[in-house]
């Protein structure tokens, strides 16, 4: 009756062993306090546009609110597969190639669930999005990171790529455009890589959730390089350029065996995306263009503001080239990121967040969402300016 | 497009008394303003998009503008003012809304007037004559009504409008008829959204 369990034994030990997130002390600090502007969003600022939100609750009115089929409504997956063709030149079968997910969140999980196998190691580009490392691990496998550098725009080089390859080296994953760094890659720069990663058979896992976010040229897809196609699984989804994070609607795409790997964990554990979400995502695609494009040019001007605010505070900022967040040096300030944020948020109650959440390359780095009011941006970027002239 | 071709033509005529244009790039939907030293100004796409930005609020500055496109300051100075001179920057109204101020009472009402065009002059004659009232807040020409003009009248009470109609407006010699119907609520105006906006609801740090 009596005896006592710790509630650390009843957990497996992949599970226990697992850091929790870095945000999450830090979002607690934030939420507690009064009068905070925060640069900390990883999320649109803009609600979703009215023309999804009216084509879901429609949905819902005219009764749409069984399950779809596994892989998402046909109809979604041909307009992503005209979309991806469109806008980014890879061309998937929207019947065999294309599975609608819970958020690219779910993608990049089932991805790798689909692909490794214990011990099997996974190349990791980083700073990178917080759950590429945790769920890595709870799918047996082993995160090996690849650091990236101001001086190179956090770009990846292929000299990074090759020093971390082993035997065991299954898969690489990375996110361009970045989050944390709003850094790109062009398709020549992807180029550079291919011989490395052909030569030693990798899949690529490319997360594309901010493909669209991009400032002065169109994104360039790993996939849509020669011979690339068959060895990516391109994810991405609608959250960032829809403004659609609470939807929670993703999709990955991949060549017919691998996709039918990531199906089998979908259909056992998800069953189906939601429905009304994937109506929502339908209209985004069918006539949302003009609503993303409004969005994109509003991200590309407070981009030039906050940039040119950091450089002239005196903190060192490459040019973010996509995503929505600037990754300015904090490194003449003589601060770790955690202490500059930590102490920012108490003196001047703006919330940034540390680089090193995003992994080691971020250190002596503070990431600043600019997915906020032009009014708000002004704020932070006055208070940050009086706080990095009283370090100084 | 065809509103758009019109309007650098426009633009152009205008500009040729200072600056020369560039054929093929007026052509290709862009011109630049060239001055004896080279090419200065603005290409028209981030005329739009300044443009847009004064729409939204014309209140920003001409530094924070010039942060926000990637130009100098003296540039985006220099485009608005011949944006001025163009009349495409008309004037740089708030948008109030007066129902909030108690002591503000007024009435709107929109009027359908029927009215006998002139030979030469078509709608213009009378419509620019109705737009000269000072009550009058706008005045639209309207396709596949039952009437020509719709005109927006804006009064003290139902009565100083309803005397307006009746006295000034249906006297006029064009005008067959006239139908009047008071606005109750704006709810939306010039794009906006007069109340209950959409709020951040966003988590205050997310990764």
């Amino acid at each position: 009756m009596s005896t006592q369990v710790s509630v650390k034994s009843r957990l497996s030990s992949t599970v226990a062993s697992l850091k929790p997130s870095g945000i999450r002390r830090f979002f607690d600090l934030a939420a507690s306090m009064e009068g905070v502007i925060s640069l900390g969003v990883g999320e649109p600022d803009f609600v979703t546009p009215w023309r999804m939100r009216e084509a879901s609750i429609s949905s819902l009115e005219r009764g749409y609110t069984a399950y779809t089929s596994n892989a998402g409504m046909l109809e979604l997956r041909v307009e992503i597969a005209k979309y991806l063709e469109e806008r980014f030149s890879v061309s998937y079968h929207p019947d065999k190639e294309i599975l609608v997910t819970v958020g690219a969140s779910e993608a990049i999980d089932i991805a790798l669930r689909a692909i490794l196998d214990p011990g099997d190691e996974v190349l990791v580009v980083e700073p990178c999005y917080v759950s590429y490392e945790p769920v890595i691990r709870l799918a047996g496998g082993v995160p090996v990171f690849l650091k990236t550098k101001m001086e190179n725009q956090f770009k990846l080089t292929p000299e990074e790529l090759e020093k971390h390859i082993t035997a065991r080296t299954k898969a690489i994953i990375f996110c361009y455009p970045n989050n944390p760094t709003g850094s790109t890659m062009s398709a020549e720069e992807w180029q550079a890589l291919l011989p490395i990663l052909q030569k030693n058979d990798l899949l690529v896992i490319s997360d594309e959730i901010y493909g669209e976010l991009t400032y002065g040229r169109m994104h360039d897809s790993i996939a849509a390089l020669p011979g690339m196609k068959e060895r990516t699984i391109l994810i991405s989804g609608f959250s960032k350029a829809f403004a659609m994070t609470g939807w929670r609607l993703g999709y990955v795409c991949a060549e017919p065996e691998l996709l039918a790997g990531m199906l089998k964990i979908h259909q056992y554990t998800m069953l189906c995306a939601p429905t009304m979400a994937q109506m929502a995502a339908l209209e985004a695609l069918r006539h949302g263009r003009s609503d993303m494009e409004r969005m994109v040019e509003s991200y590309r001007q407070r981009r030039n503001y906050v940039v040119d605010g950091f450089r002239h505070i005196g903190l060192d900022c490459h040019e973010p080239e996509g995503a929505f967040y600037a990754f300015p040096s904090i490194a003449p300030t003589g601060l770790s990121a955690a202490d500059f944020a930590e102490k920012l948020l108490m003196e001047e109650k703006v919330a940034v967040v540390p680089g090193d959440v995003f992994g080691e390359s971020g250190h002596g780095h503070i990431r600043c969402s600019y997915a906020t009011s032009m009014e708000q941006l002004k704020k932070a970027l006055d208070r940050m300016e009086h706080f990095v002239s009283r370090l100084s | 497009m065809k509103g758009a071709k019109k309007l650098s033509g426009t633009a152009n005529d205008r500009l040729s008394n200072r600056n020369r244009v560039k054929e093929s790039d007026r052509l290709l939907g862009r011109f630049y303003i060239e001055k004896e030293n080279g090419v200065v100004g603005m290409d028209r796409q981030k005329q739009m998009e300044l443009l847009r930005l004064l729409e939204e609020d014309s209140r920003q500055d001409a530094e924070q503008l010039g942060k926000m496109l990637a130009e100098p300051k003296e540039e985006i100075e220099k485009a608005i003012a011949a944006l001025e001179d163009e009349k495409i920057i008309v004037k740089y109204p708030a948008l109030i809304n007066w129902e909030r101020m108690d002591d503000h009472p007024y009435v709107n009402a929109m009027i359908d007037v029927k009215v006998t065009p002139k030979r030469d002059v078509g709608f213009d004659e009378v419509a620019e004559r109705i737009c000269r009232f000072p009550e009058v807040k706008a005045v639209y020409l309207m396709s596949g009504a039952s009437y020509d003009l719709s005109v927006v009248l804006e009064g003290k009470t139902m009565r100083e409008v309803a005397s307006f109609v009746s006295q000034k407006l249906a006297t006029l010699d064009s005008v067959i008829s006239t139908a009047t119907h008071f606005i109750l609520k704006r709810y939306k105006h010039d794009g906006i959204e007069l109340e209950d906006r959409d709020e951040d609801r966003r988590m205050v740090v997310t990764p």
